[in-house]
């Protein structure tokens, strides 16, 4: 018996082979597109020990291990300064380091620290400055580079980092001192229940899709198999062999698909360090798929092919004179289909308001992801079905419109099958969207900014060099793109006359500007220079109850006293750019006594022409030039965790990839069937059918089950994103907007699925078919 | 023998390979308004190729063919497929009838396509396949009804727009006797109640013999009896 | 031509007159030959003296083609035999046409100019036969057909020759 199975399953794998070039060429595809499901599958594999490695190399260079207790001057430690400035919309990572003696420690990926004005980078930092745009940044690292940094220092391959060599840092205040380079405790805290929430549901997405693709892609050729398998049963193969000799040959190709998928997965993580996702790069070696989960796609993905060969055989019949479909005879169920919603709702729905949004872990990992599994699954189930009832109904319509629903009429299986991919990406993609919202909104902090008014910030500390005003406005304002700027110089000081109490003394804010800056800040009539004025606002540093001064009370700033002048006026507050409102004291440079105040924090303001290319960079460069030690902000309306807007750009990616890899199978079976039909086409070419027409009819019959793949797809993921949202107490809302976004991906993938396909329906349409005989 | 004025359709001196092989090596037909042309020959001497050339649907490499004094080989693409759709009708030996389609509406199509509203088309469409004798089936698909029924399907098709030439290639290939002469019978009789001429395809000479006048075809040549001066 | 058994056949359907049956015969099977009366009278009356038809009526009036004529029992059974016995086949080898391709071949000359006006002719009257089977009744058919099947034949034949020809001296010339 089994020496029987083995012959016939070896019979069928060999048919693969021999079965002439068609036979070849079938097979072919069903390995690439296992293969390039596979792949997928392992690359997924592969993201948990890509973020620890990320994570490992992130603890490896921490050094605020060393941070907590101030560490005495040694032969053993080093005194470090961060540097971190921007280059376009990349952080660049810097380190100025000094060692207090020979035994300091020394960096991961670095063989020795470098000498004052010295420095090495990472190698994407070294190229970049190479390049004509890196004149933009190399004016802010004036070292002379000696080496480079090794990727165990790196946390990514695309990171910008350099370490610079210095002998003028010790003794500052803003550095710190330590003996060792390394935190295993540190790097990022472990994910809050929502993002593990959002964790799983973003692999179910993404892999259930490519699974259904590769269910799809196993079965490409069938019809022609199924011809083949006929003439073997004429020459006296009963229908049991038939199906042994299908699974051997499905068997065959998705062996062949698997070792594809190994090399496609082989060849591509080479490539990997030159793809961004979310701004995020990662190093070829750490693309390791998790051994027992390879294991498990190698074992599972040629047991699936098996099992959908002999499920889908059950729905033939192969006689040895031909192939009889019983798909029209039974009408599909409805019941069964509804079971897998229901169950999955059951799962889910005793966990509504149970996921807490914050503290604690994630307990119910597998019931949330066989919950929505289930859920997303019964697109696959529910599909096949409602494509059946509603085509059935469609009727009248155009030429092109009667040819494509009629073909689906006759036969909607393929377009189900294939269809469904795209729908359970799309449901996928639209709970995950309202997920996110929901999440988006929790997480995103209106940082009360007014960007219209301002776009740039700009500031000096008092340590950073004798910084006039007037200097630093005039400076910014010579930086072409820049259309405005005003400088500030805040200062806080006491009134010496009250006495410090346990809540600390009243703080008095002094702010020094000019005219136009003041008027930015508060709300003042008319200013001259030498006019002062209070502002009876709360004061960004006001909030211990600074009290208004008025006049003639006098402020001591730092060591020197000074006295609000007798002919200030009153004024209301205003919001400056930042979002901050005035309080206290505001006075013109020329107001009795402002010349004799100590230097202070400086800030300028400026509004800039975004369209001016690298404007912020040529700010930048000129804040360096005035002291190498102010820091340039971009304002930002709001602002979103980090982790969060990677989570969202990786999703987005992957579902376009996903939806790219499914298009793949829809162009698959769509060129099938044109071939199939080749001889047709030439006839209604020489009857002189437009080729518009027959266009239009291959458009329709994509689209059709297209667009109810994605109302089926839309009902199910707002159900799925419901229930997650219920699950983590957040109100329900249906987010439209990228709901439609995820729906036009999906349709953009049908039309690119129809115009890749017109070549070869043109080249069909060719009267050359017609000589077949 | 035949004089019914100026000839409706002419090919001449046409050339046409297909990679190496030469299908038509110098061949011409022309064809008058209402007759019936059998054009003969072995199988493989370039007859199918001869009638694709003259219906426009295959451009030859040289030669010129012109219809009701337009030249083909100077029209567009777009305009030849116009030309196909209003003034001819074609029949081959199988595989034509679109198979999700009911019968009516494959005889429908090509009126559909030529823009007439779908119930005009299929009203039209069912007077034909009455004159067909196939109105019984008019309900069914392609895939339901016998070889020589499917072929009086396609014959109503190819009239249905009333066309002036009817191209036929091998009509009957695919049918025993009996269903042969009656798509036969019923195709001349149909073509001729509306003048319209005939390029009938075929090697069977009982089959040639329904036509008025025969051009012969050896290896891509023809020996046409009476060359148009 | 068994006129014999074809008058049998005719008078199996219905008892006939002399004249009915002579114009019977020469509807279905006369092919532009119409019988002679005395032929038809001759033959009745050797059916007569061998019992396979009897005098049915006669009607009032003179002449014989006052007399109708019914098949006997025995008439049934003769007409039964002939149906079931097998024709002998007719090969027609002193066929003209095999001798014009046998004297072309000695001669050298083509075998494809014979075909070609042969055809042609041969054409003529299948055309010719092809019109009277569309408009003729269902007897006409079945003889039309008869006479353009073994015509066809015959062009197969000479196409099948002529092609068999080209190849012998294609190999003959290589």
């Amino acid at each position: 018996m089994t020496g029987r199975w083995t012959a016939d399953l070896i019979f069928g794998a060999r048919l693969g082979w021999a079965g002439g070039r068609d036979g070849w060429i079938r097979t072919a595809m069903t390995a690439v597109g296992v293969g390039l499901g596979v792949a997928m599958l392992l690359t997924a594999a592969s993201v948990p020990a890509m973020f620890q490695g990320r994570h490992d190399r992130g603890a490896a260079r921490d050094f605020s291990a060393s941070i907590g207790a101030p560490l005495a001057k040694s032969d053993r430690t080093l005194t470090v300064r961060r540097y971190e400035t921007w280059f376009r919309n990349s952080s660049v990572y810097g380190l100025e380091l000094q060692p207090d003696g020979p035994g300091a420690p020394v960096p991961p990926g670095v063989d020795r620290l470098p000498r004052p004005g010295e420095m090495v980078a990472s190698p994407a930092l070294a190229r970049l400055l190479a390049t004509p745009d890196g004149a933009l940044l190399a004016p802010r690292l004036p070292y002379r580079m000696v080496g480079s940094i090794g990727a165990d220092g790196l946390i990514g391959p695309d990171e910008y980092v350099f370490y610079a060599g210095s002998d003028r840092i010790a003794g500052r205040e803003d550095v710190y001192r330590i003996d060792r380079f390394g935190n295993p405790g540190g790097g990022p805290e472990e994910l809050s229940p929502m993002l593990a929430l959002l964790v799983v549901i973003i692999f179910v997405v993404l892999l259930l899709p490519i699974g259904v693709f590769i269910a799809a892609a196993i079965r490409f050729g069938d019809e022609h198999r199924d011809r083949r398998l006929a003439a073997i049963r004429l020459v006296g193969a009963d229908s049991r062999m038939a199906r042994r000799i299908a699974a051997g040959e499905a068997l065959n190709s998705a062996v062949l698909g698997v070792l594809t998928g190994a090399v496609f997965f082989g060849v591509g993580i080479q490539f990997v360090e030159r793809i961004t996702v979310g701004g995020i790069t990662v190093f070829t070696s750490d693309v390791s798929p998790d051994p027992v989960f390879a294991a498990l796609v190698a074992l599972a993905v040629p047991a699936a092919a098996v099992g959908i060969t002999l499920l889908a055989l059950r729905r033939v019949a192969i006689e040895p004179l031909g192939v009889v479909r019983r798909a029209g005879a039974t009408r599909r169920r409805l019941w069964w289909r509804l079971m897998l919603p229901v169950l999955g709702l059951a799962l889910l729905y005793p966990l509504i308001g149970q996921v807490g949004a914050t503290g604690g872990r994630l307990a119910n990992a597998y019931q949330v992801a066989a919950g929505a599994i289930l859920l997303l699954i019964s697109v696959v189930a529910v599909l096949p079905w409602l494509i059946e009832g509603v085509v059935r109904r469609l009727r009248g319509g155009g030429v092109a419109w009667q040819l494509a629903t009629r073909r689906l009429q006759m036969g909607s299986g393929t377009a189900a099958r294939v269809v469904s991919g795209i729908a359970v990406a799309v449901a996928g993609g639209i709970a995950l969207q309202m997920l996110f919202s929901a999440a988006a909104a929790a997480n995103t902090v209106e940082t009360g900014q007014d960007t219209a008014r301002a776009q740039v910030q700009a500031g000096f500390g008092p340590g950073d060099g004798p910084m006039d005003a007037a200097t630093i406005t005039a400076t910014f304002r010579a930086v072409p793109g820049v259309r405005s700027a005003f400088t500030v110089t805040q200062f806080y000081g006491v009134d010496p006359a009250a006495q410090p109490s346990a809540s600390g003394q009243p703080v008095i804010s002094v702010l020094i500007g000019g005219c136009g800056a003041l008027a930015e800040i508060a709300v003042i009539d008319h200013c001259a220079d030498g006019d002062a004025f209070v502002v009876n606002g709360r004061g960004e540093a006001g909030a211990q109850g600074a009290a208004t001064p008025g006049p003639g009370q006098r402020v001591r700033i730092g060591d020197v006293e000074w006295t609000v002048p007798a002919a200030v006026r009153p004024a209301l507050p205003g919001r400056d750019p930042l979002g901050r409102e005035a309080g206290g004291v505001l006075a013109t440079p020329g107001a009795p006594g402002v010349a004799a105040l100590p230097a202070a924090n400086v800030q300028t303001l400026m509004r800039v022409d975004p369209a001016v290319p690298d404007v912020y960079e040529h700010i930048r460069n000129a804040s360096f030039r005035l002291s190498p030690d102010g820091y340039v902000n971009l304002l930002q309306s709001t602002r979103e965790s980090d982790r969060f807007t990677t989570i969202r750009k990786s999703l987005f990616v992957g579902l376009v990839i996903t939806l790219l890899l499914i298009g793949v199978s829809l162009l698959v079976s769509m060129l099938e069937q044109l071939q199939e039909r080749r001889r047709l086409l030439a006839v209604l070419v020489a009857f002189g059918t437009r080729r518009a027409t027959l266009g239009w009819s291959v458009l329709w019959q994509t689209a059709v089950p297209v667009l109810l793949g994605l109302g089926l797809a839309a009902v199910a993921g707002a159900g799925l994103g419901a229930v997650l949202l219920g699950m983590i107490g957040e109100p329900v809302r249906f987010d439209w907007a990228s709901m439609a976004g995820v729906a036009g991906v999906a349709a953009a993938v049908v039309l690119l699925v129809t115009a890749l396909s017109l070549p070869a329906l043109w080249r069909l349409m060719r009267p050359e078919a017609l000589r077949t005989e | 023998m035949n004089d019914r004025g100026v000839p409706l359709l002419v090919g001449r001196d046409l050339h046409k390979s297909y990679g190496p092989t030469a299908a038509l090596d110098g061949a011409s037909i022309h064809v008058r308004a209402g007759e019936i042309v059998a054009v003969m020959g072995p199988s493989g001497s370039g007859k199918s190729t001869l009638l694709h050339c003259a219906a426009g649907i295959v451009p030859p490499d040289s030669g010129r063919i012109s219809y009701d004094g337009r030249e083909l080989n100077a029209m567009s693409d777009v305009e030849r497929s116009a030309l196909r759709r209003r003034e001819f009708g074609f029949v081959f030996q199988f595989g034509q009838l679109v198979p999700e389609l009911t019968c009516l509406e494959n005889v429908a199509l090509p009126l559909r396509l030529d823009g007439v509203k779908r119930r005009e088309a299929e009203r039209r469409a069912a007077g034909w396949l009455d004159r067909l004798e196939v109105a019984d089936i008019a309900h069914q698909r392609p895939g339901e009804v016998s070889g020589g029924q499917g072929q009086r399907v396609a014959v109503a098709r190819a009239l249905v727009n009333r066309p002036r030439v009817l191209f036929a290639d091998e009509p009957t290939g695919a049918l025993d006797s009996l269903n042969g002469e009656r798509v036969m019978r019923l195709l001349t009789q149909a073509a001729r109640e509306s003048d319209t001429a005939v390029v009938l395809v075929t090697h069977e000479t009982r089959v040639a013999a329904y036509s008025d006048r025969e051009v012969v075809v050896r290896d891509g040549r023809t020996r046409d009896a009476e060359l148009v001066a | 031509m068994s006129i014999g058994q074809a008058f049998l056949g005719l008078l199996e359907s219905q008892p006939r007159h002399g004249y009915d049956l002579k114009r019977a015969y020469d509807e279905r099977f006369g092919q532009g030959r119409p019988l002679h009366y005395g032929q038809v009278y001759a033959t009745l009356s050797r059916l007569l003296k061998n019992g396979l038809v009897e005098v049915d009526s006669v009607e009032p009036g003179d002449g014989p083609e006052r007399k109708r004529y019914a098949i006997t029992a025995a008439g049934v059974t003769d007409v039964e035999r002939w149906l079931g016995q097998p024709e002998k086949p007719d090969l027609h080898l002193q066929n003209t046409l095999y001798m014009k391709v046998v004297l072309a071949l000695l001669t050298g000359r083509g075998a494809a100019d014979i075909l070609d006006s042969q055809r042609s002719e041969h054409l003529r009257l299948m055309r010719e036969l092809t019109r009277r089977k569309t408009d003729g009744d269902l007897a006409d058919q079945l003889i039309c057909d008869y006479g353009l099947f073994h015509l066809e034949a015959d062009l197969r034949w000479l196409e099948l020759t002529a092609a068999r020809l080209d190849d012998l001296a294609g190999k003959v010339r290589r």
